[in-house]
């Protein structure tokens, strides 16, 4: 048996996901990274919201839960609150993610609660046929932007930093082993950590985008990305258009639930105090 | 039954309190008024019982922790009021869906919108039946008074965790403010129902093959029992099936395992029934002024008698049907534009004259304009 | 017996709390009881109204249509609510706020209650404690002990020495207006 299906509900296959899409080699380096990890099954929690990634989370044999749109981390939250002992990683999408749950996101990484969450950006709302999503870059065509989007994408990775966030990466799925890697260290910071992972989406995106198939997409994701620390080497204008990829940032700040178990030593009544 | 010390609490404490005796150890909330109290009693008591208190981001994420964390094996509550009712909605369907223990405190104010933000309503009764999409069952309950509030609390919890499903407690303005002097029971002779454990090896569990009362054993996530759960419509194993017959199976028996145990969820109290002529059906605060028309009414010789139900869903018809078997008329007075008339005119029929007293002013019904009203007709 | 109250002002005036103590007290009476309030949105200003009732027996309607006893801390809660007031009601006045004294068949018992609070208390806050002692002093609705007692339970440590200065005064006025 291979690593791979050891962690998979093999029986759950085949998978929703179209020919050429990257889901699945994220999907990969996720379970590989479980797999050095050592977690049980038992112990671990995989949540997940609405839209094609988030399918993951019914082919994976942990305890797992297929939320609603965009309130993966909300759910979460509830379970790594009450439940601090259990490792509990986040699936969503990038519209999900960013849009509709745009708050989640930004609360969980300010609350520095310690959950992975990784965010399958595939540029697009693909379940629903290729609408744009925040992270479409800017004139791109989607069903709901036929002239080319006009709205500016967000930088994730920025975005969870400046919320509070402990741990973020970017990987991509051309780079399924740093991308594996990447949420290896990620699961193992104690707060919050998100990792992007580019994938692609033949189907819904790059067809109407002039993108090729998915190993082109895949060759795209290599042309564009520059690692962290060969991007440091450059000035910014020579960034423009790059996606960097590696650890982004990586910090050390208190964990909410350990915070929590702090306040409710502080308040217990001490032993022979009566 | 022992019991402590009398207590002057407000509604909400009480809620708060009934609440704790319950089990409930996990609250995830957003403050609105006027539930708030709720929030603030839970925030500084959880830490000390060993539960876990969460100020979320908006409504609909304390919807979805609460979810999360009974999942994860523990009792959780939420309180709100009615925007925040209507926010959490989705999420309120995605735990009907799943089977997941919770209870929602509604402290109903004025509406639509932001409305009357300090002053009572019971906008919310159909909210409470049908503000989530979907052919769907609901458990909500209504109090009249500060103790009845702690009792309803521990029920409400009661009856999620037995038939598996978020249960709203209808809690209005009036009551949640009010305060009264109250003994409270003994803690340890309240009634405690846990959610059914499953009684077989993790290998052969089955997460929604439900036993003969239509409820699936529950496990914990983390104990061992690895399943699935989603909100799309799934089988017995917990994986989404889009099959006609598993889809048609699975809504019949989320509703069926209410309707089975109606009997057992509707609690109503009788007054002055027995001869009435003229029978008010009410509940929550404006049964307070019920009852007060009732004995002014009895006391100039009018033959009024009171129905208060403290389930409004599911609707109490059989018992409606059975306490206006005698009389000529039914009042329906609502702090709504008529929301359970509705339902009781369905279970009467037309066999007699049934009409509303609607007070939508932000303002408690009064005795009197309920004396006015049967002075109309006898 | 059944005995309705209620205390009407501004929000800030400590009102609710003196409402609740009052309910407090009657509690400790062995009285059945309840209190409601209504206010607006203000945390300070604002119409505020506290009501309770006081009864030996089941208290159904839980609200005060008629009162027996009537605060009114401001000129504005005076003209709105001295109607209300049963015909042989007891109105008690703020006569620091409440200059113009209404045309009633109640019995009124008219105090500077807000200034006695800052004159001989020194602090403007303990107002509705002096309210509270001389409602009780001129109706007796419950002992001067329950209440002390009330007040001890529910106000801030380290300010019980100013609050039963300020319940005194009040009473002792107004069992010098009887």
């Amino acid at each position: 048996m291979s690593v791979v299906e050891k962690y998979l509900r093999v029986n759950k296959m085949p998978h929703i996901w179209c020919p050429g899409c990257g889901n699945g080699i994220v999907l990969g380096a996720f379970i590989r990274a479980i797999d050095k990890l050592g977690y049980s099954k038992e112990e671990t929690v995989v949540v997940s919201g609405i839209g094609c990634s988030s399918r993951a989370s019914g082919y994976l044999d942990f305890n797992t839960l297929h939320t609603t749109h965009g309130r993966a981390l909300a759910f979460a939250t509830g379970i790594k609150v009450t439940r601090p002992e259990l490792k509990v990683f986040v699936i969503m999408g990038d519209g999900d993610a960013t849009a509709i749950g745009g708050n989640h996101f930004i609360h969980a990484a300010r609350r520095n609660i310690d959950i992975t969450a990784i965010v399958f950006n595939n540029s697009i709302y693909g379940m629903t046929g290729g609408q744009y999503s925040p992270l479409t870059p800017p004139g791109s065509k989607a069903t709901t932007a036929p002239y080319g989007t006009l709205e500016k994408p967000f930088n994730i990775p920025e975005l969870a930093k400046a919320a509070g966030a402990t741990y973020v990466a970017r990987g991509t799925s051309y780079h399924a082993k740093m991308l594996s890697d990447l949420i290896y260290k990620g699961a193992q910071n104690k707060g919050f950590s998100m990792i992007e992972a580019i994938t692609q989406c033949p189907i819904s995106f790059g067809r109407r985008n002039k993108m090729g198939s998915g190993a082109d997409m895949l060759k795209w994701q290599k042309d564009i990305s520059i690692t962290v620390k060969a991007a440091g080497k450059l000035p910014p204008e020579k960034l423009e258009g790059k996606l960097i990829i590696g650890e982004i940032y990586n910090s050390e700040a208190p964990e909410f639930t350990e915070q929590y178990a702090e306040l409710v030593e502080r308040i217990s009544p001490k032993r022979g105090e009566g | 039954m022992k019991t402590v010390k009398r207590k002057l609490l407000q509604g909400n404490e009480a809620c708060a309190e009934g609440a704790l005796a319950a089990g409930v150890r996990f609250f995830a909330g957003y403050p609105i008024t006027p539930s708030t109290e709720i929030a603030e009693i839970m925030a500084a008591k959880l830490p000390r019982l060993g539960g876990r208190f969460l100020q979320m981001e908006d409504e609909i994420a304390g919807m979805a922790a609460i979810i999360g964390a009974s999942l994860a094996g523990t009792k959780s509550l939420t309180a709100t009021s009615g925007p925040g009712f209507s926010l959490k909605q989705e999420n309120f369907g995605y735990a009907i869906m799943t089977e997941t223990p919770c209870v929602v405190v509604d402290v109903q104010r004025g509406g639509p919108s932001t409305g009357l933000p300090t002053s009572p309503s019971q906008g919310d009764v159909m909210q409470a039946r049908w503000g989530t999409h979907g052919s769907h069952p609901v458990i909500a309950l209504s109090p009249a008074s500060v103790r009845e509030t702690f009792d309803l609390t521990v029920k409400a919890v009661n009856f999620s965790e037995k038939f598996r499903l978020p249960v709203v407690l209808l809690l209005d303005e009036v009551i949640g403010h009010m305060r009264e002097a109250i003994e409270l029971p003994d803690y340890d002779e309240i009634e405690i129902i846990d959610r059914k454990k499953p009684q077989v090896p993790p290998e052969e569990y089955l997460p929604y093959k439900a036993d003969e009362d239509g409820v699936p054993p529950m496990a914990n996530f983390g104990d061992g029992y690895r399943f699935h759960v989603t909100g799309l419509t799934h089988d017995e194993t917990g994986f989404p099936s889009n099959k006609p017959d598993v889809s048609a199976q699975l809504i019949k028996r989320l509703n069926d395992k209410i309707e089975k145990h109606k009997d057992e969820i509707i609690i109503t109290e009788g007054y002055q029934l027995e001869d009435a002529e003229v029978v008010i059906f009410c509940y929550g605060c404006v049964a307070r002024s019920a009852k007060r028309a009732v004995k002014e009414a009895r006391e100039s010789g009018k033959k009024v008698g009171l129905l208060r139900t403290a389930t409004i869903w599911p609707f109490p018809a059989q018992v409606l049907q059975k306490s206006v078997k005698d009389a000529k008329y039914v009042l329906v007075p609502e702090m709504n534009e008529g929301q359970l008339l509705e339902e009781v005119e369905r279970a009467i029929g037309c066999k007699l004259k049934v009409e509303g007293l609607n007070k939508i002013n932000g303002e408690l019904i009064t005795p009197s304009e309920i004396l006015e009203k049967i002075g109309e007709v006898i | 017996m059944q005995k309705e109250i209620r205390l009407s002002g501004s929000g800030g005036q400590g009102l609710i709390l003196a409402g609740i103590i009052l309910a407090a007290a009657a509690m400790k009476a062995g009285k059945n009881v309840v209190q409601t309030q209504s206010y607006g949105p203000e945390a300070r200003g604002g119409a505020s109204k506290a009501e309770v009732i006081i009864s030996s027996e089941e208290i159904d309607y839980p609200k005060v249509v008629n009162p027996d006893i009537m605060l009114a801390m401001t000129q504005e809660a005076c003209d709105k609510y001295v109607g209300d007031l049963k015909e042989n009601g007891i109105l008690i006045l703020d006569s620091t706020y409440v200059k113009n004294v209404p045309n009633t068949k109640a019995k009124i018992c008219s105090l500077p209650i807000t200034q006695l609070a800052k004159n001989e208390v020194g602090k403007i806050i303990v107002a509705n404690m002096v309210a509270l002692g001389a409602l009780i002093g001129h109706t007796e609705v419950v002992s001067f002990e329950k209440l002390e007692e009330a007040v001890m339970e529910r106000i801030p440590m380290g300010t019980e020495k100013i609050n039963k200065k300020a319940l005194y005064l009040g009473y002792e006025a107004a069992r010098k207006e009887l």
